[in-house]
């Protein structure tokens, strides 16, 4: 056997072997540019907005898509367009935030849960069945009501509502990876704890969390539109794509597009999110050609 | 065989280990692995363990190792209890016992690249650093057959056979002392079996290591070891040398698994006596001597009372009442037949085309 290996290729780097797998990826690539289109939208929405995205305007009132108003304006007046570049911000950083937050709480709860187990599995498995057996926008809808109408609070909220998922994915992850010989092996020769769970086990959590997270940016979106609409999101007359669609529901007869385009907005960026999971979820596969 | 001087390195002393029960919420049934195992390993020796699926061989390695923590009893490495250190005195000692797994698919992290699962014992014990330690991850790669431009390479694109070598080096990247095998060789084909039985010799011998091989595989146990103790349902019912082992067999349950090697040859084709039924349930060892409920020989007495391991001569121990009547009735037809003269012949030719081989891939070597 010894003899079947002879050849000598130099192999790229780790991290830029990831890289390149992420690059050949098209449907990742895809993903990737939606979604970093929409962040430049949100970051240069000042500057590309050709109207003020609060101030009502009672002579231009639900006036169709035109040269003037490409997407149209709302029942004050206002231009849709520029409230679609504003609201790019609130959407884009409740999904974002809010996930962030639900994974870099759940995630080590998770960890400590499953590789420890006893007692502190225990006490955070029962506390996690107890959120989750609240539903989740229920569960934002009273965390936020609870913390004050705010979009920060809201964010905080649904965070934390979404928060038992990931607590739930990484310890059943951990469970299945703690059992894997290698991890054993890394006891055998004498790894602490902490070096396992950073080396052996995370990497290998991480695939399905950020499948996970991709998704769980799309539903939070759409809470954070729930949550607007109940008043305790995003605070009017600042705008949000859930906030802008809530609205339009009420005017879907007489302006249609009042709703199309922030739905045309939310459907691309969940769409983007999750093509982006999919790519990294590859990328960062060894395995996987 | 070579003579070693009785200086344990590794000592078990009534080791018993039970799994389940405890616990309000927990299954009330009990799994008895090891039942009061006593053994004694002696530096540079191999030393192996024998037993069929499921006796407790596994879990005794594992004990032996205190990667989990015996129900009772005490583990010796080099005089004294390894069961009393802290956590992190127990760390340092993992340098010097190690282990090598069964699947080479399981027992290798399939993020991390051959360099840093060979590199992660040098770096954790602080052995080598920066350029030396790459020095030293290329060196153990020549050491197992492979060759140093395999260090960026990932598990995955390795043969069973190759990331079994990857495991040896990662076992022998910390300097170890003593290294497990748990059934190092099951999971690989034949023909890689030999390489990798091989390694492990050729290993021992260059840097004077004491090897501990848990197998069922009779075949592997003669080739490779000195001393073997035989376990069924959590107890070793016998302890040899190897040689003896295989030309008398004291308790009857080590005559049926002799039996039990297919031979290769024609003329010997006589239907042969093999045990019957299954190994009985370990959450429910049976009374007196636990293989009373398979053993061709089982009177009543068998039932009821526990045979202890006793001295049968020489270094020898033996759990059953009656091995001495056992013994003259006629047991020793069981052992394996010779070598044919034919078979040596090939034997010899394959073992001086290894060492061509050899001295071919790895010059460095002699």
């Amino acid at each position: 056997m010894t003899l079947a290996i002879t050849e000598d290729m130099a192999l790229p780097k780790k991290r830029s072997r990831i890289l390149t797998k992420f690059l050949k990826h098209r449907s990742a690539l895809l993903g990737a540019g939606i979604v970093l289109f929409f962040v430049l939208i949100a970051i240069a929405a000042p500057l590309l907005a050709p109207f003020d995205p609060v101030k009502p305007s009672f002579s231009t009132i639900r006036k169709p898509p035109s040269a003037l108003f490409w997407f149209g304006t709302d029942e004050l007046g206002r231009d849709v367009f520029s409230r679609m570049l504003w609201g790019a911000r609130a959407s884009l950083s409740a999904g974002v935030i809010s996930v962030s937050i639900a994974v870099f709480l759940g995630v080590p709860f998770g960890l400590v849960s499953g590789y420890f187990g006893g007692w502190i599995d225990a006490v955070i498995s029962r506390s996690t069945e107890a959120m989750l057996a609240i539903p989740f926008l229920i569960f934002a809808i009273a965390l936020a009501a609870f913390l004050g109408p705010s979009l920060s609070n809201a964010m905080i909220a649904i965070g934390l509502s979404a928060m038992p998922i990931f607590i739930r994915l990484t310890r059943g992850q951990v469970l299945s990876i703690k059992a894997e010989d290698y991890v054993e092996g890394a006891r055998a020769i004498g790894l602490p704890d902490f070096w396992i769970i950073v080396r052996y086990i995370l990497p290998n959590v991480v695939p399905p969390i950020l499948v996970q997270a991709t998704l769980t940016i799309a539903s939070a979106i759409i809470a954070e539109a729930s949550l607007s609409f109940l008043g305790l999101g995003q605070q009017p007359p600042n705008p949000s794509w859930g906030s802008m669609l809530n609205t339009a529901k009420n005017f879907m007869d007489q302006a249609p597009w009042m709703s199309f385009f922030p739905g045309i907005a939310i459907f691309l960026i969940v769409l983007g999110f999750n093509l982006l999971g999919d790519g990294l979820r590859d990328a960062l596969d060894p395995r996987e050609n | 065989m070579t003579a070693v001087a009785p200086d344990p390195i590794l000592e078990g002393i009534d080791l018993v280990k039970r799994f389940g029960g405890g616990g309000l919420l927990a299954s009330p049934t009990i799994v008895h692995a090891v039942d009061s195992v006593s053994l004694s390993i002696r530096r540079g020796e191999t030393f192996a363990i024998v037993g069929e699926s499921g006796c407790g061989k596994s879990t005794l390695g594992r004990l032996l190792l205190r990667l989990i923590e015996p129900t009772a009893g005490d583990i010796r490495y080099e005089g004294r209890s390894i069961l009393s250190l802290d956590p992190k005195e127990m760390r340092q000692l993992r340098r010097e016992l190690q282990i090598i797994f069964q699947d080479p698919f399981a027992s290798l992290n399939p993020r991390m690249t051959v360099g840093d699962i060979i590199g992660e014992p040098i770096w954790l014990h602080g052995l080598a650093k920066g350029s030396e330690r790459r020095e030293r991850i290329a060196e153990l790669l020549r050491t197992v057959g492979l060759l140093p431009a395999h260090v960026d390479r990932y598990p995955h694109e390795f043969s069973g056979g190759q990331r079994q070598r990857i495991g040896v080096a990662r076992a022998l990247a910390g300097e170890p002392k003593l290294i497990i095998g748990d059934e190092p060789v099951s999971a690989l084909d034949v023909s890689i079996q030999a390489q990798i039985i091989n390694l492990l010799e050729d290993l021992k011998e260059r840097f004077g290591l004491t090897l501990v091989i848990i197998a069922h595989d009779l075949a592997v146990i003669r080739h490779m070891s000195d001393r073997v103790a035989v376990m069924y349902l959590g107890e070793i019912v016998e302890f040899s040398t190897t040689d003896e082992l295989f030309d008398n067999p004291l308790h009857p349950y080590t005559q049926a698994l002799l039996t039990a090697i297919p031979v290769p040859s024609p003329v010997n084709r006589s239907p042969k006596p093999l045990l019957q039924g299954d190994v009985p349930s370990p959450t429910a060892p049976p009374s007196g001597c636990r293989f009373h409920t398979r053993c061709p020989h089982a009177r009543p007495i068998c039932k009821e009372q526990h045979p202890s391991l006793e001295t049968a001569g020489d270094g020898r121990k033996v759990a059953c009442h009656f091995w001495r009547e056992i013994q003259n009735a006629g047991a020793s037809a069981l052992s394996a037949s010779p070598q044919s003269a034919a078979l040596a012949k090939r034997m010899a030719l394959y073992t001086s085309w290894r060492e061509r081989q050899d001295q071919v891939t790895n010059p460095s070597r002699k």
